[in-house]
């Protein structure tokens, strides 16, 4: 290490790593359903695709969590995206790929997607 | 990446409560879930609430689990990590109310404090220098190495008004500015981590939480007054911050923020550990440096002091370890965010150790400032049992104590001082009603007898007959004249003693002495002891219309001091008794009194 640079590359490096310890209000909250529904519809890896998605592009003050059942079982795996200040979205029915589109569109440009909301899927 | 951290307190405090055993159950049980790449368990350091360990924080939730046991894991996993539920029953109580889970930091005992010192405490893993460099760790160093002339860098520190955490409050920068004014080919920094009051245990956070912030520091005081090489003193009872230091050490000599030619600005600094080996008196910082060249630890006369001749007789700079933890963060954030917490002449915050008749026993940091009333009763959630709050003692065997008719002082350098009292290196302990003031004195004189190091007369004979004074007052056998007497020996140890061990001994004694002479004098005069502790004034009776004769006492008394027959009033014979207790403790009917 010879540079401020170079420590300040390190530090960005190891500070994605710990979004997860975040305790500003200015984190956006991704909740995935996990309950047994939620687990045998398929939630693992739309979560595990959520955490590496957020990873992979490095996403400051963004974490992923769980939930219990959210009450529509035949809906899941179900996701709920809370960016501050903004009104909660519901996602349904998620595959990875619905997951790598919503982290693109919704949490870095902030656009919801909204058919793959509860909204638009249950009309 | 990993999406929960559960971090679980390794600090000693929560250690000795068993959370290593936590930490590979809750390793071997999230493996079992197949959680393994989900879930990160890290081990910290101390969180401050030390009362309720061993303690756990699950992120990104953030919620605060408190005495968790090994036989809790599988729920914990089971329920929070793989579904997401909170452990409800295992939250700390505080931040469960009917609607939501509170934060931590809504807390009473969080509250409150403001958290400079013991910033990554508790929030980073102590063995992981990435972790510390996340926090921002070693910017601090690359700025002052890259941006800032070593004078510079000591005026910062003299402009934020840093003051000395060991106990005496010396300006920071000032010292610093002595070592960097003279001239040598060979200078040092040395850390002085000899944490020996009882009660204390500031340092050994810091270093166990935070070792990288003290290392950054050093290097930082190197810089500043042209030192190449530093020594930590730490004590050998302290395994947990002795490893990670060492730990810290290596990681920052590999990635080069230690060594030759640090941040290419052609600054080298090396670090070595160096162990205590249980002396008290090498807290005092020439003993501690004697003890570093490899002699018998025993203090010298002063002047020369350090920063003219100290280590191996060459330039010295010595600071404790929170001051050290300040350091970084000043040079971040500037002088004047530092000098804009506190009052008027103590600036930033204070860590203290809080022991005792408490409910929250812990670690907390505080703004200077804050009244011991704000400690005790807000941070601290009172006193246990309904008892009454009597007094602090702070600065452990050289400091003095705060009585409850002062308990609205802001508490900062000054104002101890002006009181008689010291702010000491940070122990702070709560003594209530049951608590004998003269007991208290003795307790901390028996301290120094022992750890006096017996180089000077005042301290190796003047304590000894100081506790044997104190003997006669307890025992009852003192007369007013051995008041005056115990006064004019304290001030003749204070005057005549070489080094801060002997010249303080007589803290202890001084301050309960103006502040509870009164109970002194009922030692002396009555032959009562009004805390009902020290024994040899004390007598146990029976009062007879109370007493059902159910002998359950005569059973449990060691030395058969107890007779009468069943059914009948019984009697204590007090020429047999020893004072011990057990009958009071096992009376149904509260028949026994003790006087």
């Amino acid at each position: 290490m010879k540079t401020l640079e170079e420590l300040m590359a390190l530090r960005d490096a190891a500070k994605a790593q710990m979004t997860a310890r975040d305790d500003s209000t200015e984190v956006t909250r991704i909740v995935v359903g996990m309950a047994t529904c939620g687990i045998a519809a398929g939630a693992r890896p739309v979560m595990a695709k959520f955490v590496e998605e957020t990873a992979k592009r490095g996403l400051k003050h963004v974490t992923v969590s769980q939930t219990g059942c959210i009450g529509m079982c035949q809906y899941e795996p179900i996701a709920e995206v809370l960016v501050p200040g903004e009104e909660k979205v519901t996602y349904v029915q998620l595959t990875e790929e619905k997951v790598a589109r919503i982290v693109a569109d919704h949490i870095v440009n902030g656009n919801p997607v909204y058919e793959y909301t509860v909204g638009a899927v249950t009309k | 990446m990993y999406r929960a951290h559960v971090l679980i307190c390794g600090g000693t405090g929560c250690t000795s409560s068993n959370s290593q055993k936590i930490i590979e159950a809750m390793e071997a049980e999230i493996k079992a879930k197949g959680l393994q790449d989900e879930v990160q368990v890290i081990r910290t350091g101390c969180f401050g609430l030390c009362a309720l360990g061993p303690i756990m924080i699950v992120y990104p939730e953030g919620c605060f689990y408190s005495e968790v046991k090994v036989e809790d894991v599988p729920e914990i996993v089971e329920e929070h990590l793989l579904k997401g539920r909170m452990v409800k029953r295992l939250l700390y109580k505080e931040t469960v109310t009917p609607s939501e889970v509170k934060g931590l930091n809504d807390t009473a005992f969080y509250k409150k404090q403001k958290r400079v010192a013991l910033r990554n405490c508790g929030v980073i893993n102590p063995e992981d220098i990435n972790e510390y460099i996340a926090y921002d760790g070693y910017q601090a160093l690359a700025k002052c190495l890259t941006e800032y002339t070593p004078e510079q860098v000591v005026n910062i520190i003299k402009d934020s008004g840093l003051r000395g955490r060991g106990g005496g409050g010396f300006p920071t920068g000032l010292k610093w500015s002595f070592t960097a004014a003279n001239q040598a080919d060979q200078k040092y920094v040395v850390c002085n981590a000899d944490e020996g009051d009882p009660g204390a245990f500031m340092d050994r956070s810091v270093l166990e939480g935070d070792p990288h912030c003290i290392i950054e520091a050093m290097a930082i005081c190197g810089y500043a007054t042209g030192a190449t090489e530093g020594y930590i003193y730490v004590r050998a009872e302290y395994p947990i911050a002795v490893a990670r230091l060492q730990i810290a050490i290596n990681q920052a000599k590999e990635m080069g923020l230690l060594g030759k030619d640090i941040f290419g600005s052609g600054f080298d600094f090396d670090l070595h550990v160096k162990l205590g080996a249980g002396a008290f008196v090498c807290g005092e910082e020439t003993a501690l440096m004697t003890s570093i060249e490899g002699n018998r630890g025993e203090p010298r006369p002063r002047p020369p002091y350090p920063a003219v001749k100290g280590l191996f007789g060459k330039p010295t700079t010595e600071n404790n370890v929170e001051t050290f933890a300040n350091v970084p963060t000043i040079i971040r954030n500037g002088a004047d965010w530092f000098a804009s917490m506190g009052t008027e002449k103590s600036k930033g915050t204070k860590v203290f150790a809080l022991g005792g008749k408490i409910t929250n026993t812990g670690l907390v940091e505080i703004p200077m400032g804050t009244t011991l009333r704000e400690i005790i009763e807000e941070i601290g959630g009172g006193i246990p049992n309904g008892k009454k709050f009597k007094a602090a003692q702070t600065g452990g065997p050289s400091g003095g104590c705060i009585p409850a008719r002062l308990m609205d002082t802001p508490i900062d350098y000054d104002n101890l001082t002006a009181i008689g009292c010291m702010m000491g290196s940070g122990g702070l302990i709560v003594m209530d009603e049951d608590n004998c003031m003269v007991d208290i004195a003795k307790f901390f004189l028996d301290f120094t007898v022992d750890e006096s190091c017996g180089k000077c007369t005042p301290c190796r004979v003047g304590t000894k007959r100081l506790r044997e004074m104190l003997d006669k007052i307890t025992d009852g056998k003192a007369t007013l004249e051995d008041l005056d007497k115990l006064e004019e020996l304290c001030h003749y140890i204070k005057d005549n003693s070489l080094c801060g061990l002997g010249q303080t001994a007589p803290n202890p004694v001084l301050a309960t002495l103006k502040f509870f002479r009164e109970e002194y004098v009922a030692h002396v005069v009555e032959k009562r002891c009004p805390a009902g502790v020290c024994k040899k004034l004390l007598s146990y009776s029976i009062e007879a219309d109370k007493c059902k004769g159910c002998t359950a006492c005569a059973r449990k008394c060691p030395v058969g001091a107890i007779s009468g027959s069943v059914r009948q009033p019984h009697t204590i014979d007090t020429s047999k008794c020893i004072k011990c207790g057990v009958c009071m403790d096992t009376c149904k009917f509260n028949a026994i009194i003790k006087k």
